[in-house]
């Protein structure tokens, strides 16, 4: 583990959670380790339902309370549990070191208030501004988001406001008490393709800018691959491979990985049908035992009724297969 | 949909209200088991007695020209004369109506000022003691046979613990405020008279409470409802990652939402209030249009239930339609692109 | 709840399944006591005859007005007749009408709502706009009118409060058919050549029963209340039949001195029109899409 590092923003390790439901538990998180440095960028991957937004949520104690628990592993969030966190000082925490962009911007903002109400508000909330320093700086974030006429933006109900515009003023929002870390849950998902290239751009040159770290959360490997300097790959509540992006495109080491790259359409030859991973995600209500990708890899062998660990395979390069871990240790 | 575009719909819609109203009471008038005319001339009227009743009322001539005599009478604002009070009916509605608006506005006052924060508590405290409490409260109230509340509140404060008036609007013995808009409360304060106002207030208590007690549910439960639904919503999550406190949440983000939806309720509780007065009144000699119209089903005065049901019908209507404008104005949504 | 990826669409009401109307019963006592109460008012509906220690109507001028004892645990009215007796034989009367008020309006609403939104076009704008006009009016005031005109009885009281509900559940089943009319599964199962009577029975009636069995349950109470209230101002049941709200009309010129007169047939529909609700409510909060599989 990089524990190490001081300046370790987020950090979790061992991460299980499961939610209540009628038909028993759900294991959605089945050991998250995953960690977030200082100015960094992460890229988090995965299909939908592996426990990509999930794990991102607990870590800010997002997640409805009371039917989401936590039954092994830790959080460390800026040195600090965010489970035993009081109320007030999560409050802190939320907006003024860790803020968190949706996926949804259609309804991530109050249709019965103005829009400069609501980035104002946050403003004030963290910083000690009165009210047209406020709306000033409010002002100028937009301004930063290539928002034009950010006067006339800050007058409007969000009705009135294309997905596109409102998801720039709610990263706006996100960046105005110049947190250290920003949750970026799929930014771009419900959005037009035309925008998305803007906005993903607009958060790294803010993030770069001002020396934030954004973890990044996308089923997209294009996206993420584009964007960040390290990579999680999870896989139904684990991380089936990390490491830096470069390495982890270059040379995927988990048969998950590479399975999602090669349905890239970028990165497969012209007049080629792109690849289907076969299957489907593992029953989390009642996972089967051992690596819980087996049914779906083509790679399986007897080995793989046990759970492989996310073992070190090269500086900065964790895998959890076991294939690959022979490998290592052969080596 | 545009705001001019609504309200124009709704002024249709109105149109053919009034007349389903119309249509509605002529055809229960004509319901009436037996002969109206013998009704009103009584049991032993002799045949031409009857025969003469019949002309008087138009009743010899074809349904349809009858139906067109009863709206033309209608729209004249002739609403009968009551065969009890033999008084023109809506003489007697007019003096009995603001009675009944000021029992009704006070237990409307009364029931939203319990029953939205009670209601905002139960989402707040979901499943919590609060919620439980509150929800057994508010099934309760809809649960409360009204009459029977009432005589149990007055046999518990007017007979055992004698706190407070168990009938009428004021004091026997302090004469009632000149009749200005007829409610005593307004009333009392133009004539300076404050007896008469403490009096009234103090009548007004048990009534209005026993009437609130029932919209009390219906309002608990409705903000709870859609208080919970606001704060499920993306806006709610967004205010909580980006740190706001939990009073400027619910206050500034969810209970605004939240009300906006409730507010439509208004104008139906006003149905059901208006229905709980009926009882109210009979159970507190409330003398109002709820008395009235007991009084008149006892003695089969059939001009005056009808009166009462079309200006009960017509009150609802424009409440409603007041009420669902102002839902309009109060969502921007509407409100600017109208 | 969107937990991650793709936000959940707004779902259908879950159909009412054995397995999950029990996880969520068992989590919700309030709900087990509506159940309770709405089981023990169909038992005494049933078996009042054997229930009831005197028959209903006996008079018994010795014991008039007599209180609470073991002999009459509800005590007696003005011509001695056993309140306890009263109460149980009510509950036919009562909640019988009740039940009565509900299918009917149900039955014929339901169809009505169904063939509206199925047929479409004129036929059901105009039943529609008809509908509008009487949801616009205030449906207990038009009961109390039509039970006025057709004459004080417990059977005019019923039909007149039932015609008033009509409306209600014609909009809910119209709403119910159009919304699963244009459900993906249901436009699916049309390009694949399904008969109307086929998506009828097998994907329209299975989803929209639940909520108007929903909305039935909770109607109950609200029509207790009514029947007992029209029964109180006189235009319901009459004497000497025993029913709650006419007990507690009768029972109102003692209500000063003999309290028990009123307050067991008034505690009677309180009770059993709570059950209702709970049950209703619980039944509503069961089938809340938005609580999906939880």
């Amino acid at each position: 583990m990089t524990a190490a590092d001081g300046d370790s923003l987020l950090e979790i390790s061992d991460l299980s959670l499961e939610f209540r439901t009628y038909r028993g538990p759900i294991k959605a998180l089945n050991g998250v380790s995953l960690n977030v440095r200082a100015g960094e960028i992460v890229g988090v991957v995965g299909e939908s339902g592996c426990g990509k937004s999930v794990t991102m949520m607990a870590a800010t104690r997002l997640l409805p309370e009371g039917s989401a628990r936590i039954t092994g592993g830790g959080i460390r969030l800026f040195g600090s549990d965010p489970m035993k966190l009081s109320e007030r000082d999560l409050q802190h925490v939320r907006g003024r070191l860790v803020s968190t962009i949706f996926q949804e911007p259609m309804n991530a903002l109050n249709p019965t208030r103005r829009i400069g109400e609501q980035v104002i508000e946050v403003i004030r909330r963290h910083q000690r501004l009165d009210k047209s320093a406020a709306a000033g700086k409010a002002a100028s974030l937009l301004r930063d988001m290539l928002i034009s006429e950010p006067e006339r933006i800050m007058q409007s109900y969000p009705f009135e406001l294309s997905g596109g515009m409102r998801q720039r003023v709610l990263i706006a929002m996100a960046f105005s008490c110049e947190p250290k870390l920003i949750i970026a849950d799929e930014p771009t998902t419900a959005l037009d393709v035309t925008v998305q290239a803007l906005i993903l751009s607009l958060i790294k040159q803010k993030a770069r800018s001002t020396g934030t770290a954004v973890v990044f959360i996308s089923h997209d490997m294009a996206v993420v691959s584009q964007l960040c300097d390290r990579l999680y790959v999870l896989y139904a509540g684990r991380v089936a491979e990390a490491g830096t992006t470069a390495s982890v495109l270059a040379a995927p080491a988990h048969p998950y990985t590479r399975a999602l790259i090669r349905c890239l359409p970028g990165l497969a030859p012209p007049k080629q049908l792109l690849e289907q991973i076969p299957g489907t995600l593992p029953d989390l209500l009642d996972p089967p035992a051992g690596c819980l990708f087996r049914a779906r890899c083509r790679e399986a062998n007897e080995r793989c009724v046990a759970v492989p660990p996310l073992a070190a395979i090269e500086p900065a390069r964790r895998a959890a297969c076991w294939r690959r871990i022979e490998e290592t240790q052969a080596a | 949909m545009s705001l001019i575009s609504t309200i124009l719909r709704r002024l249709v819609l109105l149109v053919f209200v009034v007349a389903g109203v119309a249509v509605v009471t002529f055809t229960i008038s004509h319901l009436i088991p037996g002969d109206p005319a013998q009704l009103i001339a009584g049991d032993k009227a002799s045949a031409q007695t009857l025969a003469h009743v019949r002309q008087e009322l138009g009743l010899d001539k074809p349904v349809t020209q009858q139906f067109g005599i009863y709206v033309k009478q209608l729209l004249s604002g002739d609403l009968g004369q009551s065969l009890r009070t033999r008084r023109p009916v809506l003489g007697d509605i007019a003096l009995f109506l603001p009675a009944t608006l000021e029992l009704g506005i006070a237990a409307l006052i009364m029931s939203i000022m319990i029953g939205v924060p009670l209601g905002v508590l139960s989402a707040i405290y979901k499943d919590g003691p609060i919620d439980q409490a509150a929800r057994v409260v508010s099934v309760a109230g809809i649960s409360m046979p009204v009459f029977w509340f009432g005589l149990a509140l007055i046999l518990l404060f007017y007979v055992k613990i004698p706190i407070l008036p168990g009938s009428g609007r004021i004091t026997l013995g302090i004469a009632a405020p000149p009749r200005f808009t007829g409610f005593f409360l307004v009333d009392s304060l133009v004539a300076g008279d404050m007896k008469a106002f403490w009096s009234s207030l103090y009548h007004l208590i048990l009534p209005a409470f026993v009437l609130a007690f029932a919209n009390l549910g219906i309002i608990t439960r409705q903000i709870r409802a859609s208080m919970l639904d606001v704060l499920q919503e993306d806006y709610v999550r967004t205010a909580r990652a980006n740190g706001l406190s939990r009073p400027a949440i619910i206050l500034r983000h969810a209970l605004p939402n939240a009300l906006i939806p409730s507010v439509t309720l208004l104008g139906l509780a006003f149905g059901d209030l208006l229905y709980g007065a009926v009882l109210t009144e009979t159970i507190f000699a409330w003398p109002g249009m709820g008395s009235y119209v007991v009084s008149s089903i006892q003695t089969l005065d059939f001009p005056a239930i009808m009166g009462f049901t079309i200006v009960a019908s017509l009150g609802y209507v424009l409440i409603n339609l007041a009420v669902d404008l102002t839902y309009m104005v109060l969502d921007p949504q509407i409100r600017e692109l109208g | 709840m969107a937990v991650d990826g793709i936000a959940a669409p707004r779902r259908a009401a879950p159909r009412l399944g054995i397995g999950r109307l029990w996880y969520r019963v068992k989590g919700s006592p309030l709900t087990l006591i509506g159940a309770a109460i709405g089981l023990l008012v169909l038992i005494v509906i049933i078996a009042a005859p054997v229930l009831a220690p005197y028959p209903p109507d006996k008079i018994s001028l010795s014991a008039r007005l007599a209180a609470p004892s073991l002999q009459h645990f509800f005590g007696t009215d003005e011509v001695g007749r056993d309140l306890f007796s009263r109460v149980l034989f009510g509950a036919r009367a009562s909640c019988g009408i009740a039940f009565a008020i509900v299918i009917i309006s149900t039955v014929i609403g339901s169809i009505v709502g169904c063939l509206s939104g199925v047929i479409g076009g004129v036929v059901d704008t105009a039943i529609m706009r008809l509908m509008d006009v009487f949801l616009a009016l205030p449906a207990l005031i038009l009961a109390m009118a039509l039970a006025a005109a057709l004459g004080p009885s417990l059977f005019n009281a019923m039909l007149a409060v039932a015609v008033v509900r009509v409306p209600a559940y014609v909009r809910l089943a119209r709403g119910q058919t159009l919304s699963l009319r244009n459900r993906t599964y249901v436009k699916a199962s049309r390009s694949f050549g399904a008969s109307p009577g086929y998506l009828l029975r097998w994907h329209i009636l299975p989803n929209a029963l639940s909520p108007i069995i929903v909305q039935a349950t909770l109607d109950l109470g609200g029509t207790i209340l009514t029947a007992a209230a029209l029964s109180f101002i006189g235009l319901g049941a009459q004497p000497p039949t025993s029913e709650w709200g006419s007990m507690v009309s009768s029972g109102r010129n003692y209500f000063l001195d003999q309290w028990w007169y009123v307050t067991f047939p008034g505690l009677a529909i309180l009770v059993s029109a709570m059950g209702f609700n709970l049950l209703g409510d619980g039944l509503r909060d069961m089938l809340d899409p938005r609580l999906g599989g939880r």
